[in-house]
């Protein structure tokens, strides 16, 4: 278990540091993201004892996913005790971020779905 | 008398210390989670919704300053970093899902994206919001620190575009599965996918939470909206103002 949190807390810390260096407007975090699976992916191929430490860090990954939502409480809570920032402003913001966002989520799964059908009855005819 | 003097200091002392904003924290989850499970899983009733509302009520009836409560409440928002890296692992164990959908992948983001700026632009305008407040909420859909930095760029408002991104997060995160069922979505990729990109982690976090096929393309559509609004909002803001 320890390994797997260092191995986790390292990769953040590369990402960070990639970020602050090449100053990108990607977060830190994402950056270790893409370089933990770029590792995986490239490394599970060469060594087979990788996958016992990828079977370890997923036990572990999976138990924190799991409270993913939680993460977020102290950041929604500060969201709550600063709204009156959005001033005169507050209720059409509201009624943006509604709209806007429920017509964005629809819209996409509507064009993903019909890509996915259309994908794979082109699958199919070949 | 005596005895209240006593409760007043146990708690002076005790809303000093980190360890009461965590434990607020943790239990304003299980309650949200606890009546989550109640409702029969009902997509309406959000766990993380519930809990921030039960924080906040209890900050504000005791008067206490978001800057104490987080003093308590960074531990738990430090987590945040780690459990996105640890997102490697699920997208790892579902890659062969993710390359056979390239094509729909790409082409989502593709309509996705423009749609999304375009419709906070055009609703920002019909409701008479001025430039710059429109700016400030054209990123609102991926992650805060990606919002924020285009934010700047464009010439928003960074410090509300945190705000009003989380609470798209929050939005879409609570409303989403009601609507996508609703309009019949039953894939779960595609219902995944919508997610992290109308509502970056928090949309995310909700998928993963139902789906874990969901969960990592949502992961996924987060990480590639970031980087596609970044390139798209330029274009789209050169051409609109």
């Amino acid at each position: 278990m320890l390994r797997s949190l260092f191995i986790i807390f390292f990769y953040q810390l590369l990402g960070e540091a990639i970020q602050k260096f090449f100053e990108i407007n990607i977060p830190g975090p994402v950056i270790g993201l893409t370089l933990l699976l770029l590792t995986f992916i490239f490394f599970s191929k060469k060594f087979t004892q990788s996958k016992k430490i990828i079977k370890e860090i997923s036990a572990i990954s999976h138990q924190i996913i799991n409270y993913l939502s939680l993460l977020f409480v102290p950041i929604g809570v500060g969201v709550v005790m600063h709204i009156n920032y959005l001033g005169d402003n507050l209720f059409t913001i509201f009624s943006i971020i509604i709209i806007g966002t429920l017509a964005t989520l629809v819209f996409t799964a509507i064009v993903m779905e019909k890509t996915i059908n259309l994908e794979k009855k082109n699958g199919k005819r070949r | 008398m005596a005895r209240e003097d006593k409760l007043y200091k146990i708690w002076v002392y005790l809303q000093a210390e980190p360890l009461f904003w965590i434990t607020l924290t943790l239990g304003a989850y299980l309650v949200g989670d606890y009546l989550y499970k109640k409702s029969k899983l009902n997509p309406l009733v959000n766990p993380v919704a519930i809990s921030i509302l039960i924080v906040s009520s209890v900050l504000l009836f005791l008067d206490v300053s978001y800057d104490r409560y987080f003093e308590g409440a960074k531990f738990i928002h430090f987590m945040l970093g780690p459990a996105t890296v640890a997102l490697a692992i699920p997208i790892y164990e579902k890659r062969n899902l993710i390359t056979k959908e390239v094509k729909p992948i790409i082409f989502s983001i593709c309509l996705g994206i423009p749609f999304a700026i375009l419709i906070t632009f055009y609703l920002g305008k019909f409701f008479g919001l001025s430039n710059e407040m429109i700016l400030t909420m054209i990123p609102r859909n991926v992650t805060a620190p990606i919002a924020m930095g285009i934010s700047e760029l464009i010439g928003g408002i960074p410090s509300l575009t945190a705000i009003i991104t989380i609470i798209t997060g929050i939005i879409g995160a609570s409303l989403g599965t009601f609507l996508l069922n609703v309009f019949k979505i039953k894939d779960m990729s595609a219902r995944g996918f919508a997610f992290g990109l109308a509502s970056h982690g928090i949309g995310t976090a909700r998928a993963m939470s139902k789906n874990k096929t969901a969960g990592v393309f949502a992961a996924l559509a987060m990480g590639l909206s970031g980087i596609a609004t970044s390139l798209f909002v330029l274009i789209i803001i050169k051409l609109l103002i």
